[in-house]
C-alpha cells in the first residue's frame, strides 16, 4: 500500500489507518480500482453460494440413512494393474494450483508491461484450466459409466451422485467461464489492447492491465473453492 | 477524518463544537477540500432512441425503467390480491375461482410483491436514481453492467409471468415454495410452474447481483470530494446496507432454487424424503425438506430488511426535510441501520418455530429476534424526536411519513408477539401472521414508496404532483389499509387459518364471515385508490405546477444539479464539493432555514452550524 500516493492525503499504518480511510471522503479503499473492488465483493457473494452448497452437502450426507460410498474406492483409478486411490484428483488439483501460479506471474508481467510474457502465461493458465475441465469431464464420464446418476448411485446413498454432480458441475462452470475469459484476455494482451487502452467490445471501458489482476482474483478464488470441494468430497 | 480538512484548525481555535462569531474567523483555507483522487468518469453517451431510452446506460433512466416495470408487476400482484379477497369475502361468487387458482394467486401475489415489486423498486428504482445523485457521482461506476442488470430483471419478470400461460399454470405452493409439496403432483403448477418460478428467481438474483455490485462500489469508491460516509443522506445508508444484505442473502435463495429445480427435473432427492402416494413409494427418498426451509429463510429474513432498510433511510430524509429539522441522532440512525442489517442474519429460524425444531434452538432465535427490536425502536424514537418541535409542513409527503410511523409501530408490536415461541405456536399460520407482515413489510414500506414518489417526482419530472389528489390517495389508502388488516388480527385470535380456500361450515363462520366481507370490500377500495396516483402522475406530467430548482428547500445533493431534471452526467462541467451533512435545517443565524451540502463554511460563519 505504501507505493500509492494521493495528493493531500497521508496514509497511516494499521488499524488507525483503516479507520482514517473509512472516515475519509471519496473512496474507502484508497487507490483501489473500481473493478478490483467489485470483484472482491462479487467473490464474497460467491463464497456464500459455495458455502450454501457445501453446508447443504454436509446436511445431506449427515442425515442420509444409506451408507455414503467410500471416496477412495469410488474415485480410484486402476492403472498398470494397481488400484491407486484419488490419482486423477491429485493430478487435477496439481494442474489447477499450478495454473494459479502462472496466473500470478501473468499479473506481475502485466504490470511490468511485458506483453509477450504476460500473454503466454495467461495462455498457459487457460490451458491448465482447460485440462482441469477435461479431466473433470473424464471423471464424470467414468462415474456415469459405472452407473452413478444424480438420482441414483450403485455404491450407496443416492445423494452422493446428486451433490457430486451439482457441486462439481457448478464449480466446473466457474472454471469454464474463467477459461473463456482467459482466452479472450490472452488475445487482448497479444493484440496490445491493454497497452493502447483500446475500448472493450461491449462495455466500452478503456483497457488496462489491471483487468488481468481482476481476472486473476477470480481465478485464485476458483482454485481456493476447489481446495474446499477436494477436502469435503474426496478426503472426508 | 479530522486530519483531512485543513479548516479544522481554524474551527478548533474558536470553539470545539460550533463556528460562531462575526466573520472574523474567515481564512483562505477554511473551505479547503482535498483534490479529487480519481479522474473524470468516462461515460458512454447514447445518441439514438434505443441507446438513450431502451438499452440505456444512464442510472437515472435505468432507475425509472426499474420503477415502471416493478410497478407494472406490482399492479398484477394487486389484481391477484383482489381475486383472493373476492373468494375469501364472497365464496362462490366468481365461478372461475377454484381452489387451484386460489393457491396459484396466493403464491404469485406473495412472490411478486416481496421480490419483484418491493425489492426491485427500492433497490433498482430508488437505488439507481438516487445513489449517484446523492453521493455526487456522475453515474453508477459500471453503467454497462447496470443496464444488463435491468434487462435481466426484465427477462426474470417475463419468465415469471409466462408461467400463467404454461400447462398447469403458475406454482401454487405458497410464496415459500416449501418442498415436498411444491413439486409433487396435486399441487397446482407442480411441473412447469415451479420450474419457471425457480428459473425466474435465479435470473433475478443474477441481475440483482450486477446492480448490487454497482450500488456498493459507487457508495464506497465514487463519492465526490468532501462526501464522507458519515455525511451521506440516510437514504443512501439504507439502500447501501440493504444491498449488502442482498448480496449475502440471495445466494441461499439461488442455491435453494437450483436444488429444487434439480429435484423437479432430474429427480434428485435433495429436499425429498421417502413419500408414499396412494400406497406406492415414490422414486424420491432420503432428502431433507427442512434443509430447504433453512436455505429459504436464510434468504427470507434478510429479505424483510432488504425491503425495510431503504424504507427506513428514505423516511428519515423525508421527515427531516418536511419537518425542517435535522434528523435526530444521525449517527445512531446509521449504526441502527447497520446493526439491524447484521442481526437480520441471525434470526431466520423464527419462521420455523413449528417445523419441529429443538426448543433451545427456538429459544436462541427468539432472543436474537427480540434484540432486533432495540435498534428498531431507537429509529422510531428518533423519527418522533425529529418531528418534535419541528416546523412541520403537513403536505402529502408528511402524511405518508406519519402514516408509515404509525403502521410500522403497529406491525412491529405484533412482531414481538410472533417472535416469542410460546405465543407464536398458537398464532402460527393464522390471519394474525398475515396481518403482522402486511402491516410491517407491506403497507409500511408502501407508504414510504408513496411518500418518496410525491417527494422526488418534482426532481424526476420537473413538476409537482397534485396535492389534493395526493391527500385523497393517502387517506383512502391509510384508513383502508387499517380496515383491512386490523380485523385480521382478530380473525387470527379466533383461530382462522391462513391459506384456506374456503371456511365451509367451520365454527368460525358466524363471526368471521361478516368480517371477511368487510375486509374484502375495503381491499377493493384501497386497491382502486392506488389508481389515483397513476392518474395523478399522468395528469401532472404535462400540466402540473413547475417545480424549478430545489422545490422543497432540501440540503442534499440530488436537488442541486445544474438542470432539473438532471441530465446524463448529473453535474454539468464541475462535480459538487461537499462541506457538511445533508441535514442543516433551521440553523440559528442562517439566512434561510436550510444550508445545502455544497455551501462552504466561509459563507456561514455567522451561524451556529455544527461541524459535521
Amino acid at each position: 500500500m505504501s507505493d500509492i500516493k494521493i495528493e493531500g492525503y497521508d496514509f497511516k499504518p494499521g488499524f488507525k489507518g483503516m479507520a482514517k480511510d473509512t472516515g475519509s471522503d471519496q473512496t474507502m479503499f484508497k487507490g483501489v480500482h473500481w473493478g478490483k473492488a467489485m470483484m472482491w465483493i462479487f467473490l464474497l457473494s460467491d463464497t456464500f453460494i459455495f458455502s450454501c452448497f457445501l453446508i447443504s452437502y454436509m446436511k445431506g450426507r449427515g442425515s442420509t440413512l444409506i451408507d455414503w460410498p467410500n471416496p477412495s474406492e469410488v474415485f480410484g483409478l486402476h492403472v498398470f494393474g494397481v488400484d491407486v486411490p484419488l490419482l486423477l484428483i491429485a493430478i487435477m488439483t496439481f494442474v489447477l494450483i499450478t495454473s494459479s501460479g502462472t496466473m500470478a506471474l501473468a499479473v506481475k508481467y502485466g504490470y511490468e508491461k511485458n506483453k509477450k510474457m504476460c500473454g503466454w502465461l495467461i495462455l498457459a493458465t487457460a490451458i491448465g484450466g482447460l485440462t482441469f475441465v477435461g479431466m473433470q469431464a473424464f471423471e464424470w464420464g467414468k462415474l456415469i459409466h459405472e452407473g452413478v446418476r444424480p438420482w441414483e448411485n450403485p455404491f450407496g446413498a443416492p445423494q452422493f451422485g446428486s451433490f457430486f454432480f451439482m457441486i462439481t458441475g457448478f464449480h466446473g462452470t466457474h472454471v469454464s467461464i474463467g477459461v473463456i475469459f482467459l482466452f479472450i484476455y490472452a488475445y487482448k494482451t497479444f493484440a496490445g489492447h491493454y497497452d493502447e487502452g483500446k475500448r472493450g467490445w461491449f462495455t466500452s471501458i478503456k483497457g488496462d492491465y489491471v483487468e488481468i489482476e481482476i481476472l486473476g482474483l477470480y481465478w485464485h478464488f476458483v482454485d481456493l473453492v476447489w481446495v474446499f470441494i477436494f477436502a469435503f468430497f474426496y478426503l472426508w | 477524518m479530522s486530519e483531512d480538512f485543513n479548516d479544522n484548525k481554524t474551527i478548533q481555535a474558536q470553539s470545539s463544537e460550533t463556528i460562531s462569531g462575526g466573520g472574523s474567523g474567515i481564512t483562505p483555507d477554511m473551505d479547503y477540500v482535498r483534490p479529487a483522487e480519481i479522474g473524470e468518469q468516462d461515460l458512454y453517451h447514447g445518441h439514438s432512441f434505443i441507446t438513450k431510452w431502451i438499452f440505456c446506460q444512464d442510472a437515472k433512466v435505468i432507475g425509472v425503467q426499474y420503477f415502471l416495470l416493478a410497478t407494472f408487476t406490482g399492479i398484477i400482484g394487486l389484481i391477484l390480491s383482489w381475486l383472493m379477497r373476492l373468494q375469501l369475502g364472497f365464496p362462490g361468487l366468481a365461478p372461475f375461482m377454484t381452489a387451484e387458482h386460489y393457491y396459484q394467486f396466493v403464491t404469485m401475489h406473495g412472490m411478486i410483491m416481496v421480490v419483484y415489486f418491493l425489492t426491485a423498486l427500492f433497490l433498482g428504482g430508488f437505488g439507481n436514481y438516487l445513489i449517484p445523485l446523492m453521493v455526487g457521482a456522475r453515474d453508477m461506476v459500471f453503467p454497462y453492467l447496470n443496464m444488463v442488470s435491468f434487462w435481466s430483471f426484465f427477462v426474470a419478470v417475463g419468465v415469471l409471468l409466462a408461467s400463467f400461460f404454461v400447462p398447469g399454470g403458475p406454482t401454487g405452493s405458497g410464496w415459500t415454495l416449501y418442498p415436498p409439496q411444491a413439486i409433487l403432483e396435486g399441487t397446482p403448477g407442480s411441473g412447469w410452474g415451479i420450474m419457471l418460478m425457480c428459473i425466474s428467481l435465479i435470473l433475478f438474483v443474477a441481475g440483482f447481483t450486477m446492480g448490487g455490485l454497482n450500488y456498493l462500489i459507487t457508495v464506497l469508491q465514487a463519492r465526490t470530494r468532501g462526501m464522507t460516509l458519515m455525511r451521506m443522506p440516510l437514504t443512501v445508508w439504507g439502500i447501501f446496507t440493504a444491498t449488502v444484505l442482498a448480496m449475502l442473502a440471495f445466494p441461499a435463495l439461488l442455491v435453494g432454487a437450483l436444488m429444487m429445480s434439480l429435484d423437479n427435473v432430474l429427480g434428485t432427492s435433495f429436499f425429498m424424503p421417502t413419500i408414499l402416494k396412494a400406497g406406492e413409494v415414490l422414486e424420491y427418498g432420503g432428502g431433507s425438506p427442512i434443509l430447504f426451509q433453512h436455505l429459504f429463510w436464510f434468504f427470507g429474513h434478510p429479505e424483510v430488511y432488504i425491503v425495510a432498510l431503504p424504507a427506513f433511510g428514505i423516511i428519515s430524509d423525508l421527515i427531516s426535510v418536511h419537518a425542517r429539522k435535522n434528523i435526530f441522532g444521525y449517527r445512531m440512525m446509521v449504526w441502527a441501520i447497520v446493526g439491524i442489517g447484521a442481526l437480520s442474519f441471525f434470526v431466520w429460524a423464527h419462521h420455523m418455530y413449528v417445523s419441529g425444531m429443538n426448543p433451545w434452538f427456538g429459544f436462541f432465535f427468539a432472543t436474537t429476534t427480540l434484540i432486533i427490536a432495540v435498534p428498531t425502536a431507537m429509529k422510531v424514537y428518533n423519527w418522533i424526536l425529529t418531528l418534535w418541535r419541528g416546523n412541520i409542513r403537513l403536505n402529502t409527503v408528511m402524511l405518508w411519513c406519519l402514516g408509515f410511523i404509525v403502521t410500522f409501530v403497529n406491525g412491529g408490536i405484533t412482531g414481538i408477539f410472533l417472535g416469542n415461541v410460546s405465543v407464536d405456536v398458537p398464532l402460527s399460520d393464522t390471519y394474525f401472521v398475515i396481518a403482522h407482515f402486511h402491516m410491517v413489510m407491506g403497507i409500511a414500506p408502501l407508504m414510504v414508496i408513496m411518500g418518496a414518489v410525491y417527494h422526488w417526482f418534482p426532481l424526476v419530472s420537473g413538476r409537482f404532483l397534485d396535492e389534493k389528489l395526493g391527500k385523497w390517495h393517502f387517506w383512502l389508502t391509510f384508513l383502508g389499509a387499517y380496515s383491512i388488516y386490523f380485523p385480521m388480527h382478530y380473525l387470527g385470535f379466533i383461530g382462522v387459518p391462513r391459506r384456506y380456500f374456503e371456511m365451509y361450515d367451520s365454527p368460525y363462520v358466524t363471526s368471521a364471515v361478516g368480517m371477511n366481507e368487510f375486509i374484502s370490500i375495503a381491499a377493493f377500495i384501497v386497491g382502486a385508490a392506488q389508481f389515483i396516483l397513476i392518474y395523478n402522475i399522468i395528469k401532472t406530467l404535462k400540466t402540473g405546477k413547475p417545480a424549478g430548482h430545489n422545490p422543497w428547500q432540501a440540503c442534499s445533493l440530488e436537488w442541486l444539479t445544474p438542470s432539473v431534471p438532471p441530465e446524463h452526467g448529473n453535474w454539468g462541467d464541475r462535480l459538487p464539493v461537499v462541506h457538511r451533512w445533508a441535514y442543516d435545517f433551521s440553523v440559528p443565524g442562517a439566512k434561510e432555514d436550510f444550508i445545502t451540502q455544497t455551501t462552504p463554511p466561509s459563507e456561514v460563519t455567522d451561524t451556529k452550524v455544527e461541524k459535521t
